[in-house]
C-alpha cells in the first residue's frame, strides 16, 4: 500500500464533481438508530420520482427523519459540513415542511453507519438535489403524521394544520404533538405500513424558514473552541501515527532499517510494501522515530519533469495530438480578422487550514474512522478496499469539518492510520503536515488552452474554436453565440496528482474565454461591455452582467484612461448559476506590483436559501479567486515541490481584501443552485483584462505575472509575518 | 530526557513529565486535551495554534513548553467565563465571523490581546495585529466586522 502513489483512480477531472450518485442504503436496522437518536420514531419517507429532478435524471426521493420523544427532530443525511453552511440549509430544509422551528432540527451528517448515501459534497449539489431530497422527505413525514391524527380523529387532512409541530384540528380543538405521536407504538406501525404519497413542498411565496439567514446551528462551538474537528477526536489509548514519504515524486523506496523505531519506548513501526509508519503516544515521539528511520532509508528517484517545462509537456502528452484540429479552418480563412491565442493555468493547492486527518479504531474485524472528507461513502470504499474489507466492516463518521474546497475527496489519510491502528491494536489518529499537504495531496489541474476566434466584417464573432488541454471541461462551453462555435477539453499527462478543486476548471475555462472575449472586443473596436452584450443571448446572464456594470459605472470608469488604474469585467455560468464581475486594479509601475482595489460582483443562483451564506459564500470565493489569480502556484524540479508552506505559497491576507461590492439577484421563480463555487470564476479573469486597460499589456497565465517577478520580493518580506513573536 | 514542569493554564496549575522540546501546541492537544488550539502549519505561519502568553499572543506550535514555565497560558476554552462567553467571541458570532471555524480560536485569541492593548484600535492595526492569521474559507470581511464590533464600532 503506497496511498499517496495510488493512480487517480476516483481523481479524473471530470468525476468529482459531476457524479453524483444516487444510492440509497436501507440496510440499517432500527436497533441501530436507537443506538444512534434515542428513542423515538424512525421515518423514511419516500416520494414519487415525478417530483424532482436532477440533472434530467428521474430519481426517487427518500429521507430519514426521526422524531424524538422529547420533541426533538433528527434529520440524517449523507452531507458534510465544511464551512459552506450545509447544515444551517438542511435544518432549514427540514425545519419549513415539518413546520418546527429550526432550534427543534437536528442534524446527522455523514456518518455511513446511520445516515442514506447523498454522494459526495461537492459540485454544489447539495441545494439542487439535497435540500429537496430532505424538503420532500420532510413534507412526506408531515403528511403522513396529519394523515394519521386525521385517522385518528376521523376528519379530513384539510380541517387540520401543523404549527410548531402540533397537528391541530380547529373544529373540535383536538391536538397532538409530533413527540407525542413519536412515543405511540400504533403509530410506529401505521407508519411502516404507509407507502409513498404525493406531497407538494412549500411554494417560495409562503417560506418562513427558508430564505431566511439563519445562523450555523453549532456556532457556538466554533468560537469556543468546543467543536472537535477530525484531528481533534480522541479515543482511550489512542497513538498517533506519521507515515514515511517519499524524497521526491515518484522514488521508489529502496531499503530501510527499522530498528532505530523499534527501539524506541512504546512505538509501533510498520512497512508494509512500500508503506512505512510509526505510532506513538504523542505526536513528538513519532516525529522521532520517523526522523531516526527517514535518515537510514534509500530511494530509487524517477525522472520527472520541471514545472519550467510543464505546459510543453502537458502539449506533448495531450490526447489525440492537442492540435488545433479546427473543423472551422475554412470559415477562418474568410474571417475578417483571426485571432489566436494560448492560455496556461498554474497547479495550485487547496490548503484547507485543517490537513487531511484521521482517527482510526478497530473492534475486531469492524473498523470505524472519523475523518474530515467531502466523501464519506467513497472513502469508505476506499478504505474497504485497501484494507479488503466488506463496505459493511467499515464505518465513516465526518466531523464538521476545517475546509475542503474540492481537495477532501480521497482517503489517504484514513487508510494510513486504519493500517496502523491494525499493527498496533490500538486507536491511532493521523494528520497530515502542512509539508505533506502542499506536497502529496492532489492539485487543482493545471491547464493549456489554446483559442481561436474569427470576426466577420461587422465584428460579430463567425468562429471559435478552444481546446483546454489537462485541466477539464467544467463551463467549457461559450455562452456567446458563434457561427461556428466548438469547445471541447482533451486529457494529458499530469506530471502531479491532480483533482478536483472548488468550481473546478471552469476558472480555467472563464479565464481563458473572457480574456479572449476582451482581446477580440478589442479587434473589433469595440467596449469589453457592448462586444459581449451583443452575443449574449442567455437572459440571466445578461441580467448579471449589466447588474455588475451599472452598479461599477463600467461606461464612465472605462472611459478613463490612466497607466496606473485599470478596470476590467468578465462574466460566466456554471451549475446553473451566473456571475459577473467588475473590477480595479492599481498598478506600480515602478516596483510591477498589482493591487486589486475594489470588485464588484453580482450573482445569480435561483431561489435564494439563506441570504447572509450566501454572501459568505461569494465574499470567500471572491477572495479565494484573488490568490490564485495573483500568486498562488505549486512549481516542481526534479520531482520536488519547493513550495511546502505558507511563508511560500501566498495565500489571501486580510490586508489584501479589495473593496467589495457583492449584490445577490434573487429569483424566488427559479429553482435553487448551489453558490459557493460559480462566484470564483470571474474574478482572475476582470482582474486580467483590468491590467490591459491600464497598460496595454496582455495577460495570458495565471497567476497574473507583471514581467517583473511579483513573489519573489513579497515572499521574502512574508517569511515570517510580525505579528507575533513566537514563546 | 524528560523534565517535569507545571504549566498554568487558564489559572490552573497543571503538572507533567515530559521532553522539554515539546511543542507547546501539542502538549496542550495531547496531554491536556484542550484541542481549541489547532495545527495549520507548524511553523508560525498561519495563527492557528495561537495562544495568550501573559496576555500575548505566540504561536504555540514553535514554543517548546520548557520555555512557559512561568508564564500564564490562556487557551480559547479558558476565554469564557462559564457560560458567559468573552464580549469579543459574543462579537465573532453576532458577526458570523466564521466559515469552517479551524482559524476562528486564533483569530479571537489575537483579537482580545489586541484590545487589550488598543481598546480602539484602528483598522491598519487590526490588519496588522492578525497579519499572521489564515483564513482559508477568505471570510476575512467578518472577521474584520467582528472585531470592528468587539471594539465597538458595530456596522463600521
Amino acid at each position: 500500500m503506497h496511498s499517496h502513489r495510488e493512480p487517480d483512480v476516483p481523481l479524473t477531472v471530470e468525476d468529482p464533481d459531476f457524479v453524483e450518485p444516487v444510492r440509497y442504503d436501507f440496510g440499517v436496522s432500527r436497533r441501530g438508530f436507537v443506538q444512534v437518536l434515542g428513542a423515538g420514531l424512525l421515518v423514511v419517507a419516500t416520494a414519487p420520482a415525478a417530483a424532482q429532478r436532477a440533472g434530467g435524471r428521474p430519481r426517487s426521493v427518500s429521507a430519514r427523519l426521526h422524531l424524538g420523544q422529547d420533541g426533538i427532530i433528527t434529520v440524517l443525511t449523507g452531507k458534510v459540513e465544511l464551512g459552506q453552511g450545509a447544515r444551517a440549509e438542511l435544518t432549514q430544509a427540514a425545519a419549513e415542511e415539518l413546520r418546527v422551528p429550526v432550534e427543534r432540527v437536528q442534524l446527522v451528517m455523514a456518518d455511513t453507519g446511520a445516515v442514506p448515501d447523498d454522494g459526495l459534497t461537492a459540485g454544489s449539489r447539495t441545494t439542487p438535489s439535497t435540500v429537496p431530497s430532505v424538503r420532500q422527505g420532510a413534507a412526506a413525514a408531515r403528511g403522513l403524521l396529519v394523515e394519521l391524527a386525521c385517522k385518528r380523529w376521523g376528519v379530513e387532512p384539510a380541517t387540520v394544520e401543523v404549527r410548531d409541530g402540533v397537528i391541530v384540528h380547529s373544529g373540535s380543538g383536538r391536538k397532538i404533538s409530533y413527540a407525542e405521536l413519536a412515543a405511540d407504538a400504533e403509530a410506529g406501525k401505521a407508519l411502516e405500513q404507509t407507502g409513498p404519497s404525493e406531497v407538494s413542498v412549500t411554494p417560495v411565496k409562503e417560506w418562513r424558514v427558508l430564505g431566511t439567514s439563519v445562523a450555523r446551528p453549532n456556532r457556538r462551538d466554533l468560537v469556543t473552541g468546543a467543536h472537535r474537528y477530525a484531528s481533534d477526536m480522541t479515543r482511550p489509548g489512542m497513538l498517533h501515527g506519521k507515515v514515511l514519504r517519499a524524497p521526491s515524486y515518484g522514488a521508489e523506496l529502496a531499503g530501510i532499517d527499522l530498528e532505530p523505531a523499534k527501539a524506541m519506548k512504546d512505538v509501533v513501526v510498520v512497512r508494509d510494501g512500500s508503506f512505512v509508519g510509526v505510532a506513538a503516544p504523542t505526536t513528538f515521539r513519532a516525529r522521532a522515530a520517523l526522523g531516526a528511520i527517514a535518515q537510514t532509508a534509500t530511494w530509487k528517484p524517477a525522472p520527472h519533469p520541471s514545472s519550467k517545462t510543464l505546459f510543453a509537456h502537458l502539449k506533448e502528452h495531450a490526447q489525440s495530438g492537442g492540435e488545433a484540429d479546427n473543423p472551422f479552418a475554412a470559415e477562418l480563412a474568410q474571417a475578417a480578422k483571426v485571432l489566436r491565442e494560448t492560455y496556461r493555468v498554474a497547479y495550485i493547492q487547496h490548503a484547507p487550514l485543517e490537513p487531511r486527518a484521521a482517527l482510526a479504531e478497530w473492534s475486531g474485524d469492524k473498523l470505524t474512522v472519523w475523518s474530515g472528507t467531502q466523501n464519506p461513502f467513497g472513502y469508505r470504499g476506499e478504505l474497504a478496499r485497501a484494507l479488503r474489507l466488506g463496505d459493511d466492516q467499515v464505518r465513516v463518521i465526518v466531523p464538521d469539518t476545517g475546509g475542503g474546497f474540492g481537495g477532501k475527496h480521497t482517503g489517504e489519510a484514513a487508510i494510513e492510520a486504519a493500517r496502523l491502528a491494525q499493527a498496533a491494536g490500538k486507536p491511532v489518529s493521523l494528520r497530515w503536515t502542512r509539508e505533506e499537504e502542499f506536497t502529496w495531496a492532489y492539485c487543482r489541474p493545471a491547464g493549456l488552452i489554446e483559442i481561436e476566434g474569427g470576426l466577420d466584417a461587422q465584428g460579430k464573432l463567425a468562429v471559435w474554436h478552444f481546446i483546454n488541454i489537462n485541466s477539464g471541461g467544467a463551463a467549457i462551453d461559450t455562452p456567446y453565440k458563434a457561427l461556428h462555435a466548438r469547445s471541447r477539453a482533451v486529457s494529458s499527462q499530469s506530471p502531479l496528482r491532480q483533482g478536483s478543486y472548488r468550481a473546478l476548471a471552469a476558472t480555467a475555462n472563464t479565464f481563458a474565454r473572457e480574456c479572449f472575449m476582451d482581446e477580440l472586443a478589442i479587434a473589433a473596436g469595440a467596449d469589453p461591455l457592448g462586444f459581449r452584450l451583443a452575443h449574449l443571448e442567455n437572459p440571466r446572464l445578461r441580467a448579471v452582467l449589466e447588474a455588475a456594470a451599472k452598479r461599477f459605472d463600467w461606461a464612465t470608469r472605462y472611459q478613463r484612461r490612466d497607466p496606473a488604474t485599470g478596470v476590467g469585467l468578465a462574466c460566466g455560468t456554471e451549475k446553473g448559476s451566473y456571475v459577473a464581475a467588475c473590477v480595479e486594479v492599481g498598478i506600480d509601475r515602478e516596483t510591477g506590483r498589482l493591487e486589486v482595489r475594489h470588485v464588484c460582483e453580482v450573482f445569480e443562483c435561483g431561489a435564494i436559501l439563506n441570504p447572509r451564506n450566501l454572501e459568505a459564500q461569494v465574499q470567500g470565493a471572491i477572495i479565494m479567486g484573488l490568490g490564485a489569480a495573483l500568486r498562488e502556484e505549486m512549481q516542481f524540479e526534479d520531482g520536488k515541490l519547493p513550495t511546502t508552506n505558507f511563508d511560500k505559497y501566498l495565500v489571501p491576507r486580510l490586508k489584501d481584501v479589495p473593496q467589495l461590492d457583492i449584490q445577490l439577484l434573487d429569483r424566488p421563480d427559479l429553482p435553487s443552485v448551489g453558490g459557493g463555487e460559480t462566484p470564483i470564476i470571474a474574478v482572475a479573469p476582470a482582474v486580467a483584462n483590468a491590467v490591459f486597460h491600464a497598460t496595454g499589456t496582455r495577460i495570458r497565465q495565471m497567476p497574473i505575472r507583471l514581467g517583473k517577478e511579483p513573489g519573489g520580493s513579497r515572499a521574502a518580506e512574508r517569511a515570517r509575518p510580525p505579528a507575533h513573536a513566537s514563546g | 530526557m524528560d523534565i517535569s514542569v507545571t504549566l498554568t493554564v487558564n489559572g490552573q496549575q497543571r503538572a507533567i513529565t515530559t521532553d522539554p522540546q515539546r511543542p507547546l501546541l501539542e502538549v496542550l492537544r495531547e496531554d491536556f486535551g484542550l484541542t481549541g488550539c489547532k495545527y495549520g502549519c507548524g511553523e508560525g505561519l498561519c495563527g492557528a495554534c495561537t495562544v495568550l502568553l501573559d496576555g500575548k499572543p505566540a504561536f504555540s506550535c514553535l514554543t517548546p513548553v520548557s520555555e512557559v514555565r512561568a508564564r500564564a497560558i490562556t487557551t480559547i476554552e479558558g476565554l469564557a467565563a462559564g457560560p458567559a462567553l468573552h464580549a469579543v467571541q459574543e462579537a465573532f458570532l453576532a458577526e458570523d465571523a466564521y466559515q469552517c471555524g479551524y482559524c476562528t480560536p486564533g483569530m479571537i485569541l489575537a483579537t482580545v490581546a489586541l484590545l487589550r492593548e488598543k481598546a480602539q484600535p484602528t483598522d491598519a492595526q487590526i490588519l496588522k495585529a492578525l497579519d499572521g492569521h489564515l483564513c482559508r474559507c477568505c471570510g476575512y470581511p467578518r472577521v474584520l466586522a467582528a472585531v470592528r464590533r468587539a471594539a465597538g464600532r458595530a456596522g463600521a
